[in-house]
């Protein structure tokens, strides 16, 4: 009973750990650019999300679809007019940009609502406790365990049985190839940066609950989804699944035997993996 | 091919002192009779530019790029304290090579370890031993003082002559100053010898020097360990000036910070440290005075339209200014 | 709210300096995080020191008082103390205040005794800051006044027997562990598992350690977390893993019933019993003022909480000093005016400040969450009166002097 419960609890932070990052992983192994303000995207959906919820009185999966809706289309806003500018820039231009970007969306957010963190409040159906036969668990863990599956069955679909998703993979494999196959990158791009900063809007709402909602959310986190970006591989969908539930459940199970350690194992169990093999999960080798 | 002589030039010719470089001093000393209420600022702000130009050795000139730079930082800074501390040695000025000596060490075990893998994996990687030290020094918190950190520090007077000024930051600022000179001219010297030169080789065309037979990976981790002492100097100076540490010197706040500085000021010209930690830290500053809960605000689109606008820093921008000047 | 209160304050002053003394204004320099991690406790903590002065114009008599603020930043230390050094040299402030974080007041004390500046601290919980200065006061609290009181009355009044502690690992975690241990224990009680509970830098998934706690079957669940989301988390684990009906309660201090964050606990928080100096719904005059007021200037969803007061009381502190002194702030002085001030007019109940330690004594309140009208609201089951600092009374580890 004991390692199922634990099990699943580890599951669940990691499927939200999935959902924030996945995007990450894609636009950064497509466009090799470092958006270290993707976890601000995470916030402002959230933060729109719990408001809507608030305020307009919407359904919980109702404000998930404006959050993915309304944070897409900021990030395609965003995207064609600053970001693509910043293609050709070095790497560490990319930083200042990004980080810039994250404390004018921190400062925005803090002014706008206030300083406070945020709570989502859960519909009915979605509290307390499920009776699963062997074992009553979190209702709403489990939903998020459940989401979490099927989004990355979706994906994992997406990307492998569709024209689009086929063109994304060549992009990140290869692109001048790719481009010189007549795939138009610029627009995959973003298109993809839009899922990407959608899903990250979808994660914020949904990880409310457990990560937390407050301006300090891109900051605190940033390292976390940069590790499961790094451990899962870039531009891999399956690698940032695995390498999100792998921290998640270790991160859990470690909690409990050694209380005192705590994150210090994240971190270790990270440059282990990472110095073994430095392409992540399932990366490719000199990537 | 090309691309190889301008950067042969510009380095024959920057080898020899300029007239302007000595106005990064004169303006420190000046700072010192101009603004004698602001020198515990301007202290941070000398040893942050020690940071960041240790920052520089390792980035703009070898070409790594590390989000986990304040592990050295702190640990210089924990030398410094603990030693303080548990040890009753409180002389300022051998502090300083303990703390060069602990970092530096810890510089040369994980960057021979590390500088196997580039890119993302080493970005991670850094972060994950600095974030691995500030777990550590969290644990043993009998030791370290933990989140509440050693208050009270106080050290013997530098050379015997010279206490520390608790409220004004006189001597503090002065010190920081002669340390950071001190740094510098090593950093120089180093930067313009055939060590220097072959880093920068590294960095520009890291396939041919490999053809040349150079001794990369030996060169690259030397430059980081001295880079790690350098740091860790940093965070010596600034436990003995402000007299307190805790945890946040090895946090992702100050790696990052520093980080962004640089660029800022522009990375691989040696007084990019300068003017990046300069501008950065006035600016945060007096922002913050003003609009106590708006600052971040303005320094965010500052950087966003420095990243945008101004390739290579503020140097960069300065750079460009003066060949659009010169070709008129 | 900087420029809105130093209207209010000239105003004031302009009405009274037309009747005539002539009088200096009284610099009070206020350090604290308005941006960063600690936004909202430092916004909690401001708005009580707005509420004051606007709820006691009067206080200050004929004297200005300008409030200097500056922006502590993050709980490093570093910031806070170069922006006491520039309030000090550049600003010539004569009072320093505020002080979320415990580092931010340690790392200043040695600038306050150098340049012999009162310092009035309105939150920083760490037992041993008191002893760092002859210049710190505080109104706060330390986590011993809770800490200790709660093991008390755990042993008394709820009669656990055993009990096993759940806590944040940092110091204020720690001080609340032996405080509770040494209270429990001196009654009779024993704590059978101490629990560190992950880092104070971000709320962690409480389920492993709760499940731990609950392996021991122990009469009471003792915990401690910061205040702020890691209090929510608690609630929610202990409802999650259904400890109540296993027979365990939960009690802890009232950081983790903090009522800025009281209503989005749910259900899971009924039954709660904590021991703090101050919840929102104390039943006395001047607390029933400070909410309404509150409500009518923030919003019917903004509430008071024990930083709010603390930043309230801190300013009554501020104006005794001010008018004892005739608006001539003197370090000695401030520090004689201090040293044993009472203030009956509190919204904690009776306060006072104790002439040997420099720290707060004050009421604690033992109290049940009940859910009513569909509220939750605390429910007063008991008062500890005049409680001090036990760590510095009993002389425990580092609070020797």
């Amino acid at each position: 009973m004991d390692l199922i419960s634990i099990l699943l609890g580890g599951l669940a932070s990691g499927m939200v750990l999935f959902i924030v990052s996945v995007g990450l992983s894609v636009t950064m192994g497509l466009m090799g650019f470092v958006n270290l303000a993707h976890g601000g995207f995470a916030m402002l959906g959230g933060y729109a999300i719990v408001l809507a919820m608030r305020h307009w009185g919407l359904s919980f999966p109702a404000a998930l679809a404006l959050g993915f809706a309304a944070v897409a289309a900021l990030s395609v806003v965003l995207e064609r007019a600053l970001y693509a500018r910043l293609y050709r820039a070095s790497e560490l231009d990319q930083v200042l940009f990004t980080i810039g970007l994250v404390f004018v969306m921190i400062a925005t957010v803090t002014l706008a609502v206030g300083p406070e963190s945020q709570r989502v409040v859960l519909p009915a159906w979605l509290d307390g406790q499920t009776d699963l036969g062997f074992i009553r668990y979190r209702t709403y863990s489990l939903a998020l365990i459940a989401c979490g599956t099927l989004l990355m069955l979706a994906l994992w679909l997406g990307f492998e049985r569709t024209r689009i998703g086929a063109r994304i993979r060549a992009a990140v494999d290869n692109r001048r190839m790719a481009q010189s196959l007549g795939v138009d990158v610029g627009r995959l791009f973003t298109i993809t940066f839009a899922l990407g900063s959608g899903l990250a809007a979808v994660g914020g709402g949904l990880g409310a609950e457990i990560l937390g909602l407050d301006p300090q959310y891109p900051l605190r986190y940033l390292a976390y989804f940069l590790i499961v970006v790094a451990v899962g591989g870039l531009g891999r969908v399956t690698g940032v699944f695995f390498a999100a539930l792998l921290i998640g459940v270790l991160d859990f199970v470690l909690k409990i035997e050694f209380p005192k350690g705590g994150t210090m194992f994240i971190y270790a169990l990270t440059l282990a993996f990472l110095l073994a093999r430095p392409q992540g999960m399932f990366g490719k080798r000199g990537s | 091919m090309s691309a190889q002589l301008p950067a042969a030039r510009e380095l024959a010719v920057r080898h020899r002192l300029q007239w302007w470089e000595a106005l990064p001093w004169a303006a420190g000393i000046a700072a010192f009779f101009l603004f004698p209420n602001y020198l515990a600022f301007g202290t941070q702000v000398l040893v942050t530019i020690l940071f960041a130009l240790s920052l520089d050795l390792v980035l703009g000139y070898a070409g790594i790029v590390t989000l986990g730079h304040a592990a050295f930082f702190g640990a210089g800074a924990y030398t410094v304290g603990m030693l303080a501390a548990h040890l009753g040695w409180t002389e300022p000025l051998s502090g300083l090579f303990a703390a060069a000596l602990v970092a530096g060490l810890i510089g040369l075990v994980s960057g021979w370890v590390l500088l196997r893998t580039h890119g993302l994996t080493l970005l991670m990687l850094t972060l994950s031993t600095m974030a691995l030290l500030e777990q550590a020094a969290n644990m043993f918190s009998g030791w370290t003082g933990g989140f509440d950190g050693m208050p009270g520090l106080s050290f013997k007077p530098i050379l015997g002559l010279f206490k520390f000024d608790v409220l004004f930051f006189r001597t503090q600022y002065l010190y920081a100053l002669a340390v950071l000179f001190a740094c510098f001219v090593l950093v120089r010297v180093l930067v313009y010898s055939p060590f220097g030169r072959s880093l920068t080789g590294i960095r520009e065309n890291l396939l041919r020097m490999h053809a040349v037979g150079a001794p990369v990976r030996a060169r690259q981790v030397l430059a980081y360990a001295i880079s790690a002492a350098l740091a860790g100097v940093a965070g010596a100076v600034f436990v003995q000036a402000t007299g307190y540490v805790n945890l946040a010197v090895l946090g992702l706040e100050r790696a990052a910070g520093v980080l962004i500085i640089l660029i800022l000021g522009g990375y691989g010209r040696l007084y990019g440290a300068f003017a990046g930690a300069i501008v950065y830290m006035v600016l945060e500053h007096t922002l913050s005075k003003a609009y106590p809960t708006a600052w971040q605000l303005g320094l965010g689109l500052t950087l966003m339209a420095v990243a945008l606008y101004a390739r290579n820093g503020i140097l960069g921008l300065g750079e460009a200014l003066r060949r659009r000047w010169s070709a008129r | 709210m900087t420029f809105k209160s130093k209207l209010t304050l000239a105003l004031a002053a302009a009405l009274f300096a037309a009747a005539g003394a002539s009088a200096q204004t009284v610099k009070v320099g206020v350090v604290l995080p308005f941006t960063g991690v600690g936004a909202e406790f430092g916004q909690q903590v401001d708005r009580g020191i707005q509420m004051y002065m606007k709820l006691n114009p009067t206080a200050f008599g004929p004297y200005k008082v300008e409030l200097v603020k500056r922006d502590s930043k993050n709980p490093s230390g570093a910031e806070a103390k170069t922006a006491v050094q520039e309030l000090i040299t550049q600003d010539k402030v004569d009072i320093l205040t505020g002080f979320i974080y415990s580092p931010d007041a340690i790392a200043s004390a040695s600038l306050v005794t150098e340049a012999k500046k009162p310092m009035v601290i309105m939150n920083a919980g760490t037992a041993w800051i008191t002893n760092l200065s002859p210049m710190i006061s505080r109104v706060s609290f330390s986590m011993w006044h809770s800490g200790f009181a709660m093991g008390e009355a755990a042993a008394k009044i709820v009669k656990a027997k055993t009990a096993v502690v759940g806590y944040t690992d940092f110091p204020p975690g720690k001080d609340s562990l032996d405080a509770f241990k040494r209270g429990f224990e001196d009654n009779g009680g024993k704590v059978i598992d101490a629990i560190p509970m992950g880092g104070a830098g971000q709320v962690p998934d409480f389920t492993p350690f709760f499940q731990r706690a609950k392996d021991r079957k122990p009469d009471v669940f003792f915990v401690f977390v910061p205040a702020g989301d890691h209090a929510v988390g608690v609630v929610k684990t202990y409802g999650a893993l259904g400890m109540r009906q296993a027979g365990i309660k939960l009690i802890g201090q009232g950081d983790i019933t903090q009522d800025i964050k009281l209503q989005s606990m749910g259900d899971d928080a009924v039954g709660l019993i904590t021991v703090h100096h101050y919840n929102a719904d104390l039943d006395n005059p001047a607390n029933k003022r400070l909410v309404a007021a509150w409500k009518q200037e923030y919003g019917a969803n903004a509430t008071p909480d024990f930083m709010g007061v603390q930043g309230y009381d801190g300013m009554a502190a501020i104006a005794h000093v001010v008018t004892t002194l005739k608006g001539r702030v003197d370090a000695d002085g401030a520090m004689q005016a201090l040293k044993g001030w009472k203030f009956d007019d509190s919204p904690r109940g009776p306060i006072m400040i104790d002439p040997l330690t420099r720290d707060i004594v004050m009421n604690e309140y033992l109290s049940e969450l009940v859910k009513v009208n569909g509220r939750l609201v605390q429910k007063n089951i008991g008062v500890i009166t005049a409680v001090k600092d036990m760590c510095k009374e009993l002389k425990e580890g580092k609070c020797k002097q």
